[in-house]
C-alpha cells in the first residue's frame, strides 16, 4: 500500500486575532494537529492598545483543504476575522530578507550589480562581505538568494510574508 | 468596595450561573476553592474516585439535563487525568466547564511540584481555555467560559487558576451579559439557504432526513420541529449514534440508525436518496463508509452551527450555517408560506419497505445461551413497562452498538454514549452524572466486561451519594468489538482481546455495598432484569451472554453502504491492506 497525495495551491491568509497568551500556539497547533502546511507565518500587534494582532500565514493545499483551514481558523474563539487574500482579490504581499554574501574582486562587484537590479540595499559591509536588505514577493527574494548562492551566499534571514488587499478598503 | 478572594469569586460566579452540582477531586492546588465550597448551601460537590470519572459524570449530567457540567480538579495529575473526558466532550459537543488548580504564578515554568502545562495540554482538546493570572479578571473569565461552553457548537472550556490567584483578593462586581470581541456563533441561517432547502425538499422524490447529535444539542424545541418537519414532508428519518432519541423510534417514518452498524434500510435509503437533509450531523467516517460511493445520486443540504463541519468530508449543494431549531423553524415557516403539500412518496416508501423485509437486526438464537441482542431487547421491554423515565448510558464496544440497535428511544437526552472519541470508561460515570441530574429516573449503564473495568472505582461514588444507578454488563469474556475485528480481518487471531482474570462482579458489587445479580442463562434473563429494576439502590448485573456473537449488520471499513455484511457467513477473515489501514 502507498500513501496518495493531492495537488496543492499556495494561499496567503490574513487573520486578525486577540493579542493574548498562547494565541500563536493555538494557530500553529491547529495546523500540526490537522496536518495542514505552514510555509510562513508572521505575527505582530497592529492596534495602539496592543489588543489585536495580524497573523499572515502562507499555506498550501488542495482547494477543499484550504476551505477547511479557513473554517477551522475562523472557529477559534479568539480569531476575529480570516481573509484568504489569494481569493479576496488583488493584494500586495511582501517579505523582507537579510542576505549575507562573502567574496572578493569580481564577485563583489557582481553582487553589487545584482543587488542594484533587485533594488536590494547594503546594510552592512566588510572588505570581504555584504549584508543586503531586500523586500519583495517571495519569488523575488527566492530569485535574489539563488543568484547570490552562485556568488558566495553565507546565510539568509527572512521575515515571512505580510500582505494587504489593494484599494482603499480594509480586508 | 469589599474585596473577595479568587476562590470566593469563583464560587460566587458558579452560584450566579446557576450551578447546582460540581464533580471534583481535591488536591493542594485547589484547597482554597474547596474551602470556599465547605458546607456550601446551594452547590453540591460530588467527590469522585478518579478525575476521569468526574469529567464523564459532568458529561452525563450535561447530556441528560441540557445544563453545562462542571468539574473541579487539582493541578498536575488532577488535570492530566481529566484530559480524556475533556477530549470526549469536545468530540461529542458537550457543554462542560473544567476548573483546574495550578501552581502559584511565580512557580509556573519551574517544574514545580504537581505542575503541568494545563493550558498547553488542553489547548487542542478543549473548545477554549484560560490561564487566569489576576483575580480581578476571574469573574469575567468564568462567565465567558460558561457562555462559550454552552453556545454555538457546545464544548468543554478549561479555566486554569493558580493557587495564589485563588487566595489573592479583588473587587467583585457581578459581570453583565458577555460581549465577546470575536466569538459570535451564527444562530440564524441566511435566507437563501433556507429557500433552497425548502424548494429541494418540496421537489424531492426520494428524500431522507439524516439527523445527528446537533438536534439534541439545540434543545427540546429542535426535536419538536424535527417531528413537525418529518410529519409535513412524510420523509423517512435516520440518525447517527449521537442523535438517537431526537426522533421517536416508534414512528413509522423511523428507519433506524445509519452507518457502520446501522440498519439495512437506513443505509440503502441514504444510498438511493435523491435528497439528503443533514441536520446537526457531520458525515463522520462511521456514517459515510466509502466516500466515493456515498449517496452517489443525491443532492445534499447540510444544516450545522459549525461552518467547519460543512464540506469537511462530503461536498454539499446547500450549506445552512445555523442552530438546528432556528433553521427548522425557518424551513417550516417557508414551507407553509409557499403552500407546499406533502408529496406522494409512496414509491419511495415501497422501496424502503422492501429493504425492511431483510430484517437486518435479526439474530440467530438457539435457546441455550443468552444472545446479547435478546438481553437488550428484553431490557428495553422491561424498562418500558415500568412507565418510568429511563436513561441509558453505554460503554464502548459491541454492547454499545447492540444497545443502539435494540433499545428504542422516543425522546432526546435519554441516550448517553461516547460517539466521537469512543471512550471505554465513559458509560458508568456518565450514568452517575445523569442520575445526579435526574434523581427519579431509572438510569442504566449498559456495559461490556472490559469497558466497565475502566472506571469501576466510581462504584464508591454511587454508594456515597446513594445514587440508585444500575450497571448491566453484557459479559462475553472478550473485548468483543476487538475480537470481532480480529475475526473479520486477522483470521481470528485473537491477540490480547480475551478478558482474562475477570473479577466476580457480584462480589465486587457487594464489596461496595451494592446489590449484585448474576444472570447465567436464558431462563434467568427476565427475572434478573426485573430484580435489577425493582431493587432499590445501586445494582450491578453480570449477564453472561454468548461469547462469540458478532454485531451485524456491518459495513466493513472502506466499504460502501451497499456492501453491508448481514450475517456471519459473509465474513472472509482477511482484508486488503487498504481496508486494514482504515480505523
Ligand atoms: C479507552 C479505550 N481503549 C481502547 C479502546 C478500543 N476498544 C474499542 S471496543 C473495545 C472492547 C470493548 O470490550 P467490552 O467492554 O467487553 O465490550 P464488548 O465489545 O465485548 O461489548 C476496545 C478495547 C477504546 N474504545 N477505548
Amino acid at each position: 500500500m502507498h500513501i496518495q497525495e493531492e495537488l496543492s495551491q499556495r494561499h496567503v491568509l490574513s487573520l486578525t486575532v486577540s493579542n493574548e497568551a498562547g494565541m500563536l500556539a493555538r494557530i500553529a497547533g491547529l495546523f500540526t494537529a490537522r496536518g495542514y502546511n505552514i510555509d510562513s507565518l508572521t505575527v505582530a500587534d497592529i492596534t495602539p492598545d496592543h489588543g489585536v494582532s495580524r497573523i499572515t500565514i502562507v499555506t498550501n493545499g488542495p482547494p477543499k483543504v484550504i476551505d477547511q483551514i479557513i473554517a477551522q481558523l475562523d472557529r477559534l474563539v479568539s480569531v476575529h476575522k480570516v481573509t484568504d487574500l489569494t481569493e479576496a482579490g488583488p493584494f500586495v504581499e511582501r517579505e523582507l530578507a537579510l542576505v549575507k554574501v562573502a567574496g572578493t574582486g569580481e564577485d563583489r562587484i557582481e553582487a553589487l550589480r545584482l543587488a542594484d537590479v533587485f533594488r536590494a540595499k547594503v546594510v552592512d559591509t566588510t572588505i570581504e562581505s555584504f549584508i543586503f536588505e531586500i523586500t519583495g514577493t517571495t519569488e523575488k527574494v527566492d530569485n535574489f538568494v539563488a543568484l547570490m548562492r552562485q556568488i558566495g551566499l553565507v546565510e539568509v534571514g527572512r521575515t515571512g510574508v505580510v500582505g494587504l488587499i489593494r484599494g482603499k478598503e480594509p480586508v | 468596595m469589599a474585596e473577595k478572594s479568587g476562590a470566593d469569586i469563583l464560587v460566587q460566579c458558579l452560584v450566579d450561573l446557576g450551578v447546582e452540582v460540581v464533580f471534583g477531586y481535591p488536591g493542594g492546588a485547589v484547597l482554597p476553592i474547596y474551602d470556599a465550597l465547605y458546607n456550601h448551601p446551594t452547590i453540591k460537590h460530588v467527590l469522585v474516585r478518579h478525575e476521569q470519572g468526574a469529567t464523564h459524570m459532568a458529561e452525563g449530567y450535561a447530556r441528560s439535563t441540557g445544563k453545562p457540567g462542571v468539574v473541579l480538579v487539582t493541578s498536575g495529575p488532577g488535570a492530566t487525568n481529566a484530559v480524556t473526558g475533556i477530549t470526549d466532550a469536545l468530540l461529542d459537543s458537550i457543554p462542560m466547564i473544567v476548573i483546574t488548580g495550578q501552581v502559584p504564578t511565580q512557580l509556573i515554568g519551574t517544574d514545580a511540584f504537581q505542575e503541568a502545562d494545563t493550558v498547553g495540554i488542553t489547548r487542542h482538546c478543549s473548545k477554549h481555555n484560560y490561564l487566569v493570572k489576576d483575580p480581578a479578571k476571574l469573574a469575567g473569565i468564568v462567565h465567558e467560559a460558561f457562555h462559550i461552553a454552552t453556545t454555538g457548537r457546545p464544548g468543554p472550556v478549561v479555566v486554569d487558576i493558580p493557587k495564589n490567584v485563588q487566595i489573592a483578593t479583588a473587587p467583585f462586581i457581578k459581570p453583565g451579559p458577555v460581549q465577546h470581541a470575536s466569538y459570535r456563533p451564527q444562530v440564524k441561517a441566511d435566507a437563501a439557504g433556507i429557500d433552497a432547502a425548502v424548494e429541494m425538499l418540496a421537489a424531492a422524490e426520494r428524500p431522507i432526513l439524516y439527523t445527528g447529535g446537533g438536534v439534541i444539542n439545540s434543545g427540546p424545541r429542535a426535536t419538536e420541529l424535527l417531528r413537525e418537519l418529518a410529519a409535513m414532508t412524510g420523509s423517512p428519518v435516520t440518525s447517527t449514534l449521537m442523535g438517537l432519541g431526537a426522533f421517536p423510534a416508534t414512528s413509522d417514518q423511523w428507519v433506524g440508525m445509519l452507518g457502520m452498524h446501522g440498519t439495512y434500510e437506513a443505509n440503502w435509503a441514504m444510498n438511493q436518496a435523491d435528497l439528503i437533509i443533514a441536520i446537526g450531523a457531520r458525515f463522520d467516517d462511521r456514517v459515510t463508509g466509502r466516500l466515493d460511493a456515498f449517496a452517489p445520486n443525491s443532492r445534499k443540504v447540510h444544516i450545522d452551527i459549525d461552518r467547519s463541519s460543512i464540506n469537511k468530508i462530503i461536498d454539499v449543494d446547500v450549506a445552512v450555517v445555523a442552530d438546528v431549531a432556528s433553521a427548522l423553524e425557518d424551513m417550516i415557516a417557508l414551507w407553509k408560506q409557499r403552500g407546499h403539500e406533502k408529496s406522494d412518496l409512496s414509491a419511495w416508501w415501497d422501496r424502503i419497505d422492501g429493504w425492511r423485509t431483510k430484517k437486518s437486526l435479526s439474530y440467530p438464537e438457539d435457546g441455550k445461551e443468552i444472545m446479547p441482542q435478546r438481553a437488550i431487547a428484553d431490557l428495553y421491554q422491561a424498562t418500558r413497562a415500568t412507565g418510568k423515565d429511563v436513561i441509558i448510558t453505554t460503554e464502548v464496544g459491541q454492547h454499545q452498538m447492540w444497545a443502539a440497535q435494540h433499545f428504542g428511544f422516543d425522546e432526546p437526552n435519554k441516550w448517553l454514549t461516547s460517539g466521537g472519541l469512543g471512550t471505554m470508561g465513559y458509560g458508568f460515570p456518565a450514568a452517575i452524572g445523569a442520575q445526579m441530574g435526574n434523581p427519579d429516573s431509572l438510569t442504566i449503564c449498559i456495559a461490556g466486561d472490559a469497558s466497565i473495568q475502566m472506571n469501576i472505582q466510581e462504584m464508591g461514588t454511587a454508594t456515597q451519594y446513594r445514587l440508585p444507578v444500575k450497571i448491566f454488563i453484557l459479559n462475553n469474556e472478550y473485548m468483543g468489538m476487538v475480537r470481532q475485528w480480529q475475526e473479520l480481518t486477522y483470521e481470528s487471531r485473537y491477540s490480547n482481546s480475551y478478558s482474562d482474570s475477570l473479577p466476580d462482579f457480584v462480589k465486587l458489587g457487594e464489596a461496595y455495598g451494592w446489590t449484585g445479580i448474576r444472570i447465567e442463562g436464558p431462563d434467568d434473563l427476565e427475572a434478573g432484569i426485573r430484580r435489577m429494576i425493582e431493587t432499590p439502590g445501586p445494582v450491578i448485573v453480570d449477564c453472561r451472554v454468548a461469547k462469540l456473537s458478532n454485531c451485524f449488520p456491518m459495513i466493513p471499513s472502506g466499504a460502501a453502504h451497499t456492501d453491508m455484511l448481514l450475517d456471519p457467513r459473509q465474513i472472509e477473515g482477511v482484508m486488503s491492506d487498504e481496508a486494514k489501514a482504515l480505523v
